[in-house]
């Protein structure tokens, strides 16, 4: 079997969220880049199909070279290749398209990305990859079986689960349930060692034309003060939950 | 040229989200003087639509549509786009939609952005505003593609009153062969879903341990919420990882969020940061959370959820 996982590089789920160049870009100054959580789960089901089915992992990603530190990491978690398609991400559709190209030409039984990036939050480019390569697509998808060609996947509904039968090739957006975070794996130094010898590919890709383009960010507005309540007097509450914030 | 609006629907009736797509459509389609069409797959009555202005309905009605599957619903959509030359399509925040979008984008070469909370600023180039980095921020996109789709994130965007009377039209839409089939459904019974959700009632480690959560569930029936957790708590497996809300979990975007016994860590501040109004009872004054809320309590969990849901009975027996 062989297996590819889409690896997005987001900032760390406690970084400060800044901007610069008059709010056009994001700062990355003192902002720890990782793995997107959602792709982690992924990458670490992708390990026991290695350790179990003698799957062969790769994982891909698009950015630029400063994301290599990321995609390292990934191979000491035990993933065999990496592959770093060379252009800055700036649409869900390109990224898409570079990823769908590359697995095109490699024949994967099974591509794994996040059900979305903790950055842009588009939860688009698993399904944009599912339909430009014609394969079936589970988002949402907390518990991957695979027995021959046939996957049985669970997917979190509104309000519940629903369990889906179908066949390789697919594609999944997963998430925590995929694994728990209890399964996540810390890189041991054995691994560190092993993927400075793994092989880390950058690919220089046509150009393509972007369809969106995100040019200003904006921080939220600043919250007006609190209204600190007396744990006796929950009528108030009530009162101003009713006749001020109109949400009862 | 047209705006197609597609609507989710829910024991074959429109959700509440339906009557923010169709008036966020409406209000798009005035400014673009196009058409309005609104897709229903599996409804039985849309009329309650009529109320926010839709041109014209297409409702779809077939057996092997019965269960959602995004490819199918994403075809069925395109044949209507083509058929009425569709420029714009709207569709909500919810799960069944954002499964579908970007298949449609792709089907139809449009430009696709998803979390918008409010109308273009722009319509020349086409520029809305979404959320991003997990709600620690907002951005502006722009589209520049000539088909362009847009899924409004659920509470952004209030239903406004626009009444007509659409022309229904019956549509032949090709079903294609399903691929993907269900073994198994598990709905948890009776509860509200947390994206469905006006008001949602989250506790966290502060209640101690999951025998407790008696008081958040009373307190959830009251007020019609949906119970959502804390990280902690989901992954101490106190509660099933669909009630985990923040950065990692669900996103939560309702009218009103009380969390119980929750620090709030900015992880899970990001999380809930677009809800409307946020009420926060804990223990200790000094919890975060207290910074990022618009009403808050200082008290015991124990002390304070079972006597707010005595007072919110009577008041909402008195009310209604």
């Amino acid at each position: 079997m062989k297996i590819l996982v889409c690896i997005s590089c987001v900032p760390d789920t406690t970084s400060r969220i800044n901007f610069i160049n008059n709010d056009t870009e994001f700062d990355v100054n003192g902002v720890q880049f990782v793995i997107n959580p959602n792709d982690e789960f992924g990458l670490t089901r992708a390990m026991w199909f290695k350790e179990k089915n003698n799957a062969v992992v790769d994982v891909i990603n698009v950015g630029e070279q400063t994301n290599d530190s990321v995609l390292r990491k990934a191979l000491a978690i035990g993933a065999d290749k990496a592959v770093r398609i060379n252009r800055k991400a700036t649409d869900s559709f390109q990224v898409a398209t570079y990823i769908a190209d590359y697995a095109k030409e490699n024949s994967y039984d099974l591509i794994i990305a996040g059900r979305e990036s903790i950055d842009y939050n588009g939860s688009m480019v698993p399904g944009m990859i599912s339909e430009i390569l014609n394969i079936n697509f589970v988002t949402n998808c907390v518990g991957l079986q695979i027995q021959d060609r046939n996957a049985k996947v669970e997917r979190e509904i509104e309000g519940g689960k629903e369990t889906l039968s179908c066949k390789l090739p697919m594609i999944i957006g997963g998430q925590k349930g995929l694994v728990e975070e209890s399964d996540l794996k810390i890189p041991n130094m054995r691994g560190i060692m092993q993927a400075r010898q793994k092989p880390l590919e950058s690919i220089e890709p046509s150009d393509l034309d972007v369809k969106t383009t995100t040019n200003k960010f904006y921080k939220p507005e600043e919250k007006k003060e609190i209204k600190m309540l007396d744990a006796n007097d929950l009528d108030s509450l009530i009162n101003l939950l009713h006749n001020e914030a109109k949400v009862l | 040229m047209s705006i197609l609006a597609y609507i989710e629907s829910k024991s074959n009736k429109p959700k509440k989200s339906s009557f923010e797509v169709v008036s966020y459509a409406k209000e798009l389609s005035k400014q673009l003087s196009l058409e309005l069409i609104v897709v229903a797959i599996n409804i039985d009555d849309s009329s309650d639509l009529n109320k926010y202005g839709p041109d014209k309905i297409i409702s779809i009605k077939d057996a092997n549509l019965e269960k959602f599957d995004a490819k199918i619903y994403a075809d069925i959509i395109s044949q209507v786009c083509i058929k009425f030359s569709t420029s714009h399509v709207i569709l909500s925040g919810g799960v069944d939609s954002k499964y579908l979008a970007p298949i449609l984008s792709i089907k139809l070469e449009a430009g696709y952005v998803s979390n918008v909370v409010d109308l273009p600023s722009k319509l020349e180039p086409f520029t809305v505003k979404r959320t991003s980095f997990s709600n620690k921020s907002f951005c502006d996109t722009t589209i520049t593609s000539d088909k362009k789709i847009i899924s409004v994130s659920n509470n952004s965007f209030s239903p406004v009153e626009n009444p007509s009377t659409p022309d229904l039209v019956d549509f032949q839409a090709k079903i294609p062969e399903r691929k993907m089939t269900q073994d198994s459904l598990d709905l948890a019974k009776g509860n509200v879903s947390i994206a469905d959700a006006d008001i949602v009632v989250s506790a966290g480690r502060g209640l101690k341990g999951p025998e407790n959560w008696g008081i958040i569930e009373d307190l959830a029936n009251t007020l019609g919420a949906a119970t959502a957790c804390s990280k902690p708590v989901s992954d101490l497996g106190w509660r099933p990882h669909s009630e985990h809300v923040g950065q990692t979990g669900k996103p939560v975007s309702t009218n009103l969020y009380i969390a119980i016994g929750i620090s709030g860590a900015i992880q899970h501040l990001a999380g809930v940061s677009s809800s409307k109004v946020k009420v926060v009872i804990n223990t200790d004054p000094e919890a975060p959370f207290f910074k990022a809320a618009d009403y808050g309590i200082v008290g015991d969990a124990f002390e304070v959820v079972p006597k707010l849901n005595e007072k919110l009975k009577a008041f909402k027996a008195e009310n209604n």
